[in-house]
C-alpha cells in the first residue's frame, strides 16, 4: 500500500515537462559513490487491513489498564480524558496544519494555543505561558537555562523529591549549558527549607516538587521563601490536575511554573506524546523558551492571534536564541485545553477533592503502613514487608498492578511503593487491592 | 480569484462563551469523606477555567478548526516541512487500547507488543540510515539535534579529546546554531558555493583540531544535493570529526541515499515530516537520532534491546550521556511511523522518488515566473526568489505568500533560506496528485501576472481568510498573551 497519487501517465507527463527522459536523471546529482543501489531490507508491504491486524496484534500482547486494574502513577496518571477531546483530535484541520507560521491560515490553531496559554497561567497563577514543551522533563531543562541567562549563576538545585526522570534530564543538559547540578536529599518524605535555602546560596535555580515523587505535599511556600531568599528563582514542578485544590505557585512565590501536561487531556500511551507546561512572571517574558502567541489587530482592526516575540526564536536569532524547539506538542496542549474547559473550575477542584477521598481511603484500607507522614493528594507511599517488586511481581499474577517500586530509582528505598490513584479507581478497586495485598503477604 | 471569500463571522474567546456556574464533565461521586488539606496548601482563589456545558464547547472547538488550513484543507507546500498526507488508519492504530492505556512504568514483560514495535522501528530507521545503532527518545529534531551533540561531546571526552566547534552552512535551519548554543560550543558558518554545493575551500580553512564536526542538512534547505558530499566526509574524518546529519529533508532520499554511506556519523530523523506523523499545528513530533558503532555506547537510556523471543529497555548503559526526555520516547508517534513504514516496504524508496519528482514538475513549470538562484534539478523542494518582481513591481515573497491564501493555498515558506533574497521555499510532497500541483502552478504564474498588472490586489492580500494581515509589531512591542478577564484593564478586547 502506498499513499501515491499519481498515474503512469502523469508521470510521463511530468517527466517531459521536466525535459528529461528517466527518473534517474533527476537523481544524478547524487554522486554514484553514496547512491543505495539495493532494494531496502525492510518488512514488506502490507495492506491496510493486515497493517490493522499486525499492530493491532502488537497492542494485544500489552498489559493495559483494560486488562489490569492498575495504581501505577509516578509522573504519569490514568485521569479520564474527556470525549470531547476526540472532537479535537478528529479534526483533520487541526491534526494536519503545522506550526502557524502564517496567521491568517491559523487563526483557530492561533486562538487555542492563546487559550491554553490562559488557562495555564490562570492554574499556576503565572503570568506567562509558553505554547508547550515537549514534556515534564525538558521543560525544567529549559527552566535551568533561563534561569542561568536571568542571573550571573551556574548552579541549580534539585529537591530529591523531583520525578528522578526530571533530575536525569536536567543532568543530561546542564552540560551543554555549563550548569553544575546539586541535590537536596528528602528528610521523612519532604524536603528541609533550611537545607534547601542553604544549598541555594549561590544558585540560578531551585526546582521542587508539589506533591512531589513520594506523593507527598511539600511545605512549598517554605521552599520557596527559602529559594528566593538565598538569591535563586524558585521554581515548582506541579500537576494540573491538584491545581484545583492546591495553591497556585505564582501565590507562593514562585518565578516560574512547569510540570508535565499528561494528567490533563493525554493518555498514558507508554510516555508520550504528551506536553510539558512552562509558565513564569512576566519578567522572563524575553527569555522564555518557545513559541508564544499574542493578541494584536489586524488591517481592519479585528482582533487577531500570532506568534509573537519571536526575536527570541532560533529562526530569528540562531545562536543567540532562548532555546532551539520548533516543533513542540501543540495539539496535546489542546488536548489539554479541552480537557480543562470540559472540567471547569468545579470539576477540577471536584477530581483533585475525589482523588485525595481515594487516596485517604487506601491510606486507612491497605494492609500496609504509609512510608511517610506527609499529606497526600493522588499518591501514598507504602512500606511493604519484602521488597516492593516482589509485591508488584506476586500482584501482577492476580492482574493487579499495585504501583511503582520506589527502589527503581532510590537507593535504600526497595521497599516502598508508590501507590497512585485517580478518580477513574473506585472504592471497589482499592478494596480489591487490599484483599489481593493481604493475599500475596500472607 | 479577487472576489472576497465567504463572510467569516468573528470568533469569540472560550472564556467570552463561559457562563458562572455553567458546568460540562462531571466527577462520579464515590460518596466518601470529604478531606481537608492542611492549611497554607490549599487554593484561595479558585481558578477561572471556561465554565461551559459541552454542546457550546463541540462548537467552540469546531469553530477553531474551521479558521485553520491543514493538510487535509488543501495544498500545503511548506518548505522543509513535508507536509503531507497523514493516513487515518496511522490514528486508528495509534490509538488501540493496548497502546493508549499502557502506563509507561509498566514492567517490561506487561509491555512486550509496545517493545517489539519499537525493538522493529529501530530497525527499520537504521536500515534508511545505513547506521546501526537507533535511540528513539528525543522528541522531536531539534532535540535529536541536541542529542547529537551532547553525543559528540560525550564520544570526545571518552577520548580525552578537547574539541570546542562545531561548523554549520549558512543554509542551515535556525535550530543548528541555537542547538550548537545549547550544547555549549562555539559556531563556525561555512559558505554555499554558486552551485549550491558547501564551498570546498572555505570549508578547509575552517576544520582543524579544535573541530567537533560538522551539522549538514542534505540535501540543504536549497532543496539541492551536496555534489561535493564525499570530499566533505573527507576533510572531517581526516581531521577526526563527525559529521551530523539534519534529517529534515530526508523525504528526499530514502531507498536512494543513505546518510550512513554518504559519511555521517550521527543522523536524526524527523519522524513528523517523512514519516507522517500529523503536525498537529505544531506538534507532537518524534526525533529518532541514529549513529556509527563508535558512538553507540554513548546513546541515552534507556534502549529497546531483544534477548531471544522477549524484548525490554536497557537502563544500564555507563557511558551513556543520559536521558533525554521521559521514558523511551512519545511512544504514539513510533506507532504512526511503523504503520506508514509498513504500508509502504521497500517502496518506501517509490515515496522519496516521487517526492523529487513533484517538485522538480513544479520546479520546471516555474522557472520562468520567478527567479532561479540555483539552476539545477532540485530534490524533495527548491527555492525560488521574488527578487525580480520586488525590484520592477515593489512586490515581495510575503506578498505573493499572502496572495496564495486567495487561492485556497498555503504559502510557502518565506524569506528562508537566508542566503537567497525574497526566497520562496516550495516543497510539494509525493501524495499530492497532478491536479493540485498544477493548480499551485496556476496560481503561482497569475500572481506573478498580477504584480505586473494589479500590485494592490497583492499588497493588500488576503482577501478570502478570516482576518487580513496582522500588526506584528503590535503584538511584539505590547504583548497580550493571555485572556485578562474583564477585571483587568490591560485586557484589549
Amino acid at each position: 500500500m502506498s499513499y501515491l497519487s499519481l498515474t503512469d501517465d502523469d508521470r510521463a507527463e511530468m517527466l517531459s515537462a521536466i525535459g528529461v527522459s528517466s527518473l534517474e536523471e533527476l537523481f544524478e546529482q547524487i554522486p554514484p559513490g553514496v547512491r543505495f543501489d539495493r532494494e531496502l531490507d525492510v518488512p514488506p508491504a502490507l495492506s491496510e487491513l493486515e497493517l490493522v491486524t499486525a499492530i493491532s496484534n502488537l497492542a494485544a500482547k500489552n498489559a493495559h489498564a483494560g486488562v489490569e486494574l492498575s495504581f501505577l502513577g509516578a509522573g504519569i496518571y490514568d485521569h479520564y480524558v474527556p470525549s470531547v477531546v476526540d472532537v479535537l483530535l478528529s479534526r483533520g484541520e487541526f491534526l494536519t496544519a503545522y506550526t502557524p507560521y502564517q496567521p491568517e491560515m491559523s487563526q483557530g490553531v492561533l486562538q487555542a494555543i492563546f487559550e491554553y496559554q490562559s488557562v495555564i497561567c490562570e492554574l499556576t497563577g503565572m503570568d506567562v505561558s509558553n505554547a508547550s514543551g515537549y514534556d515534564g522533563t525538558t521543560v525544567a531543562a529549559d527552566a535551568c537555562f533561563v534561569a542561568k541567562h536571568t542571573s550571573d549563576r551556574s548552579k541549580v538545585v534539585l529537591a530529591e523529591t523531583l520525578n528522578p526522570q526530571v533530575r536525569q534530564v536536567v543532568k543530561t543538559f546542564a552540560l551543554g549549558f555549563g550548569l553544575d547540578v546539586v541535590e537536596v536529599p528528602h528528610r521523612g518524605g519532604t524536603t528541609d527549607p533550611d537545607e534547601l535555602g542553604a544549598a541555594a546560596a549561590d544558585a540560578a535555580a531551585v526546582i521542587f516538587q508539589q506533591p512531589n515523587f513520594f506523593g507527598c505535599l511539600e511545605p512549598a511556600a517554605d521552599l520557596a521563601a527559602a529559594a528566593a531568599s538565598a538569591g535563586a528563582h524558585p521554581i515548582a514542578h506541579v500537576d494540573l490536575m491538584t491545581l484545583g485544590v492546591l495553591e497556585a505557585p505564582g501565590e507562593y512565590g514562585c518565578a516560574m511554573a512547569i510540570g508535565e501536561g499528561q494528567s490533563a487531556g493525554c493518555p498514558p500511551l507508554f510516555g508520550g506524546p504528551h506536553y510539558g507546561f512552562f509558565a513564569a512572571r512576566q519578567e522572563f517574558v524575553r527569555r522564555m523558551p518557545g513559541r508564544i502567541v499574542g493578541e494584536t489587530l489586524d488591517g481592519d482592526g479585528r482582533r487577531a492571534y500570532v506568534l509573537t516575540l519571536q526575536t527570541r526564536e532560533q529562526h530569528i536569532r540562531r545562536e543567540k536564541a532562548t532555546s532551539n524547539i520548533t516543533t513542540n506538542q501543540t495539539l496535546l496542549a489542546l488536548a489539554g485545553l479541552v480537557t480543562l474547559s470540559w472540567l471547569g473550575p468545579q470539576g477540577l477542584r471536584e477530581v483533585g477533592e475525589t482523588c485525595m477521598a481515594l487516596a485517604e481511603y487506601a491510606r486507612e484500607e491497605l494492609p500496609l503502613e504509609p512510608a511517610f507522614e506527609a499529606p497526600s493528594v493522588k499518591e501514598i507511599a507504602f512500606r511493604t514487608p519484602i521488597p516492593a517488586r516482589e509485591v508488584v511481581r506476586r500482584m501482577r499474577e492476580r492482574g493487579v498492578h499495585p504501583g511503582y517500586a520506589l527502589g527503581r530509582d532510590y537507593e535504600g528505598m526497595d521497599d516502598v511503593l508508590l501507590v497512585a490513584v485517580t478518580e477513574k479507581r473506585t472504592p471497589d478497586d482499592i478494596d480489591r487491592l487490599a484483599r489481593e495485598l493481604e493475599e500475596v503477604l500472607a | 480569484m479577487t472576489e472576497p471569500g465567504r463572510a467569516w463571522g468573528d470568533a469569540p474567546l472560550i472564556f467570552e462563551r463561559s457562563r458562572s456556574g455553567r458546568r460540562g464533565g462531571r466527577v462520579p461521586d464515590y460518596g466518601l469523606p470529604k478531606p481537608e488539606l492542611p492549611p497554607g496548601l490549599s487554593r484561595a482563589r479558585a481558578p477561572r477555567l471556561p465554565e461551559l456545558a459541552e454542546p457550546e464547547l463541540v462548537r467552540h472547538i469546531t469553530a477553531l478548526a474551521d479558521r485553520t488550513f491543514g493538510v487535509d484543507t488543501g495544498f500545503y507546500p511548506l518548505g522543509s516541512c513535508t507536509m503531507k498526507h497523514n493516513p487515518r488508519v496511522n490514528e486508528r492504530v495509534g490509538l488501540l487500547p493496548g497502546f493508549r492505556d499502557l502506563h509507561p512504568h509498566q514492567e517490561d514483560e506487561g509491555a512486550q507488543g509496545a517493545l517489539e514495535l519499537m525493538w522493529t522501528l529501530q530497525g527499520i530507521l537504521a536500515e534508511v540510515a545505513g547506521l546501526p545503532a537507533v535511540t528513539l527518545q528525543p522528541a522531536a529534531g531539534s532535540q535529536g539535534e541536541l542529542t547529537g551533540l551532547m553525543l559528540m561531546r560525550a564520544y570526545f571526552a571518552d577520548r580525552g579529546e578537547e574539541r570546542d566547534t562545531i561548523v554549520t552552512a549558512d543554509t542551515a535551519h535556525g535550530t543548528n546554531p541555537a542547538s550548537v548554543a545549547m550544547a555549549g560550543y562555539k559556531l563556525e558558518r561555512v559558505e554555499t558555493d554558486a552551485r549550491g554545493n558547501l564551498d570546498l575551500e572555505d570549508l578547509r580553512g575552517k576544520v582543524d583540531e579544535r573541530t567537533a564536526g560538522l551539522m549538514l542538512t542534505n540535501p540543504s534547505t536549497l532543496g539541492l544535493f551536496d555534489e561535493g558530499i564525499e570530499e566533505v566526509a573527507r576533510i572531517f574524518h581526516d581531521a577526526g570529526a563527525l559529521l551530523y546529519y539534519d534529517g529534515a529533508n530526508l523525504n528526499a532520499v530514502v531507498g536512494i541515499s543513505r546518510p550512513g554511506d554518504m559519511g555521517f556519523d550521527i543522523v536524526h530523523y524527523n519522524l513528523h515530516k517523512t514519516f507522517s506523523q500529523p503536525h498537529g499545528g505544531g506538534g507532537p513530533g518524534g526525533g529518532p537520532v541514529a549513529v556509527r558503532e563508535t558512538i553507540e555506547p554513548f546513546l541515552p537510556a534507556p534502549v529497546v534491546v531483544r534477548e531471544g523471543d522477549a524484548f525490554r529497555l536497557d537502563h544500564d548503559r555507563p557511558k551513556s550521556i543520559g536521558r533525554v526526555r521521559g521514558f523511551a520516547g512519545p511512544f504514539g508517534v513510533f506507532v504512526r511511523s511503523y504503520a506508514y513504514m509498513r504500508a509502504y516496504g521497500p517502496a518506501l524508496r517509490e515515496m522519496s522518488e516521487v517526492a523529487v519528482l513533484n517538485a522538480n514538475y513544479v520546479l520546471a513549470k516555474l522557472r520562468d515566473a520567478y527567479d532561479l538562484p540555483y539552476d539545477r534539478h532540485c530534490m524533495h523542494e527548491f527555492v525560488l526568489s521574488a527578487r525580480s518582481l520586488k525590484r520592477d513591481h515593489g512586490i515581495t515573497a510575503l506578498d505573493v505568500a499572502k496572495r496564495l491564501m486567495d487561492y485556497g493555498i498555503h504559502p510557502p515558506t518565506v524569506y528562508f533560506p537566508l542566503v537567497v533574497p525574497e526566497a520562496l521555499m516550495i516543497e510539494p510532497t509525493e501524495t499530492e496528485p497532478k491536479e493540485r500541483l498544477d493548480d499551485f502552478v496556476d496560481a503561482m504564474q497569475a500572481i506573478a501576472r498580477e504584480a505586473a498588472e494589479s500590485p494592490e490586489l497583492l499588497k493588500e492580500a488576503p482577501h478570502g481568510r478570516p482576518v487580513r494581515r496582522l500588526d506584528e509589531v503590535r503584538a511584539a512591542k505590547q504583548p497580550v498573551l493571555r485572556y485578562a478577564f474583564d477585571d483587568d484593564p490591560a485586557f484589549v478586547g
